[in-house]
């Protein structure tokens, strides 16, 4: 059974869903109280384009087999699940069992929705493509959709993000994008976003905006979980071949949101599996240092959705802080703001030292090195392991299952580890550089 | 729902663009955000737009993620948060203008602040210090049914945007949720001053006319009296922002008195 509503606006709908409505597919543009479209009028009939060509997309059996080959074909999906036996050990000794979107072309879930809003933008005419990147990953997806299909690209990412993540600008620079480093307010997520949207209301007659994430104004939300629905699908029967049944929980990590709802989605109407989103906390909640949207933050409106949002008494937004540029952003995508309230999924920060050890532990005992936003759903999973050990003793978790999103690679973070670790030499030209500003 | 066309005797910036149209002339909007640098000096500077040629004065919230601001109007909010501004000190602006002026006095937002003080509430306050409404550069009507409900309770102005991009059904919805008057963006952009107006205004000015509303006054990129005189030509009143910014920024208070006294020679050009 589902967990009892908690709290929030949106009582009861839980059990509504248990009594046979579903949660899934939800359309937008309002989850609940949250989404919406809280954007100036210049961009509305730009998100009304977007909406009528995906709606017009999504029908038509053309475009459908179009994703399908790219996920195949180039992406190299379906993604694996890889049961994580020794990782395990340190969880409870729970059956842990990582969905691998760390394998895909270019690292992470990204690619997925990436591909799809490249293609509605062709369907619209468009010529260029604009998006905004936190940990770098987004834009080289973005940088990589782009090349595949002949469009121009433009990345806006914060010039701080742009120096924890040198070797990321190089990669979309490499595959033909302009990358611009933004300087105003926090220089992060949030920053490009802003960026990037004064670029769209500009440029908007031959530019498509591809929002990495599943936030913003509506058509963003549905439509970027729809692109990333296929990892929970993969994973549900995935699951179902190797195990024989559907897992006990589900974990992800939160920033905007969008590997996590992909996964959940597959699951979200089976009532018999729990579903964790992890988001950052940073130094911990306790110091203000931190990216926990829902746990600490208050519904606001930002980047054109009503969600939960960091924000002070002013309505100002807080600037979020944690180790993992993905998961850097003071909002959170809309749908995760209703789960939220109706019980549906439970929402809990992981702080920069715990997903670290996270990171380590999946290095050391399965030869996989993870990204570090991934890790807060690692060690989400530990915690969430032990606590089904505690319930169920030794015997009982070893007939339980985790599935955990292992949405990156970590190749990108290997310099932010090596420093965080204190693993380079004190003489070398890395740990020079990693002085002046973490890149490598 | 409340049109644009029965409003007049009550919504303070039709009086104010009725009596420039009664002098045979277009209104003259200027913007000042709060706080920049000062409290008081954004007071002085708004009763200095008063008593050289504006009818109305648009007073902005600076606010975290401006996405609707250039490069200029950025910089003043930043500074004036990094002041220390209260989004509370808003209505210390209004009242001081107020008590002073006869303009009618406006305030544009970004909507999250209104929302966080709430939305009945950010009204009461702003009809208790003398505003007249509020400018709404991120809040379609589609999304503003609280804020139709707080400024019918309070008697505020609900001004609304509309774009060269908005379709016929989008520009009469917006026209007929709008009371005061209508803000048509000229340009497809930021703020920020231009070099030319763009030829788009005078299209969307006639769209929204011809949607039903009696005031439309357009904004963004106007910054000189030559494109006054240009826009004057069309619309009920001419909205100057980014370079009275930058007069404040680069001359304080006598800047802002300059430029307005030289803008509004524009309004009444042939």
């Amino acid at each position: 059974m589902a967990e009892a509503p908690t709290a929030g606006s949106d009582e009861g709908s839980v059990d509504a869903f248990l009594q046979g409505g579903s949660l899934k597919h939800a359309p937008g543009p309002y989850f609940g109280s949250y989404g919406g479209r809280w954007m100036p009028e210049s961009l509305i009939a730009a998100l009304d384009e977007l909406e009528d060509t995906f709606e017009k997309a999504k029908a038509d059996p053309d475009f459908i087999a179009q994703i399908a080959e790219l996920n195949k074909n180039y992406s190299g999906r379906p993604s694996l699940l890889t049961e994580a036996k020794r990782f395990a050990e340190h969880a409870g000794g729970v059956r842990i069992f990582l969905k691998r979107e760390d394998l895909n072309h270019t690292g992470s879930h990204k690619i997925n929705n990436v591909l799809g809003q490249a293609l509605l933008a062709k369907r619209m005419g468009k010529t260029r493509v604009i998006a905004e990147t936190g940990a770098g990953q987004h834009g080289v997806a973005s940088a990589t959709a782009a090349a595949l299909l002949g469009l121009e690209c433009v990345v806006y990412m914060g010039a701080e993000d742009c120096r924890r993540q040198a070797l990321n600008v190089a990669r979309m620079e490499l595959l033909g994008a302009t990358v611009i480093p933004v300087t105003n307010g926090s220089q992060t997520l949030k920053d490009a976003i802003n960026e990037a949207l004064r670029d769209w209301v500009a440029n908007v007659g031959n530019t498509h905006y591809l929002l990495g994430t599943a936030a913003g104004a509506h058509p963003f939300p549905a439509m970027v979980r729809y692109f990333h629905e296929v990892i929970g699908e993969e994973a549900r029967a995935q699951i179902i071949e190797q195990a024989g049944r559907l897992p006990d929980a589900v974990c992800a990590c939160i920033g905007g949101g969008s590997n996590a709802i992909g996964i959940f989605h597959g699951f979200l109407d089976d009532p018999s599996v729990k579903i964790y989103g992890f988001e950052a906390g940073g130094d911990g909640v306790e110091t203000g240092r931190h990216a926990a949207t829902i746990t600490l933050g208050k519904p606001g409106v930002l980047h054109g959705a009503r969600s939960y949002l960091m924000q002070d008494d002013d309505g100002q937004t807080i600037e979020s802080h944690s180790i993992s540029a993905g998961l850097d952003y003071p909002g959170v995508g809309p749908e995760h703001s209703y789960l939220a309230d109706i019980g549906r999924v439970s929402y809990e920060p992981i702080t920069d030292s715990e997903a670290m050890e996270a990171f380590r532990l999946l290095c050391r005992t399965e030869g996989i090195i993870p990204a570090i936003e991934s890790s807060h759903a690692l060690a989400g999973a530990i915690k969430v392991g032990q606590r089904l050990a505690a319930e169920t003793g030794a015997a009982g978790a070893a007939e339980k299952i985790v599935i955990v999103n292992l949405s990156g690679r970590g190749d990108k973070d290997v310099a932010t580890a090596a420093e965080w670790f204190d693993l380079l030499d004190k003489d070398s030209a890395e740990a020079a550089i990693g002085k002046e500003g973490e890149q490598l | 729902m409340t049109g644009v066309q029965n409003t007049s005797s009550t919504s303070k910036s039709a009086i104010a663009i009725d009596k420039a149209r009664a002098e045979g002339r277009s209104a003259l909007i200027g913007y000042l955000p709060a706080g920049y640098p000062t409290v008081e000096d954004t007071i002085a500077a708004g009763v200095a737009l008063a008593r050289n040629g504006a009818d109305l004065i648009e007073i902005g919230i600076p606010y975290s993620d401006p996405v609707m601001d250039g490069p200029v109007i950025q910089a003043a909010t930043t500074e004036a948060l990094a002041n220390g501004f209260a989004v509370r000190q808003v209505f210390d602006v209004v009242a001081g203008i107020t008590s002073q002026t006869d303009a009618a006095v406006l305030v544009m937002t970004y909507w999250n602040p209104v929302v966080r003080m709430g939305v009945d509430e950010f009204s009461r306050r702003l009809a208790e210090a003398g505003g007249a409404g509020l400018i709404t550069p991120d809040l379609i009507p589609d999304e503003a049914a609280e804020w139709m409900e707080a400024s019918d309770k309070y008697g505020l102005d609900r001004v609304f945007l509309v774009a060269p991009s908005s379709s016929p059904e989008r520009m009469k919805r917006t026209v007929e949720a709008s009371r005061g008057f209508v803000y048509a963006v000229s340009i497809m952009g930021v703020t920020g001053a231009r070099s030319s107006v763009s030829s788009a205004a005078e299209g969307v000015v006639a769209a929204a006319k011809g949607a039903g509303a009696e005031r439309v006054c357009v904004g963004l990129g106007v910054s000189n009296a030559d494109q006054v005189a240009e826009i004057a030509a069309y619309a009920d009143g001419v909205i100057v922002g980014t370079a009275l910014v930058a007069a404040i920024r680069d001359g304080g208070v006598d800047a802002v008195a300059k430029l307005t006294k030289d803008l509004s020679t524009g309004l009444t050009r042939k």
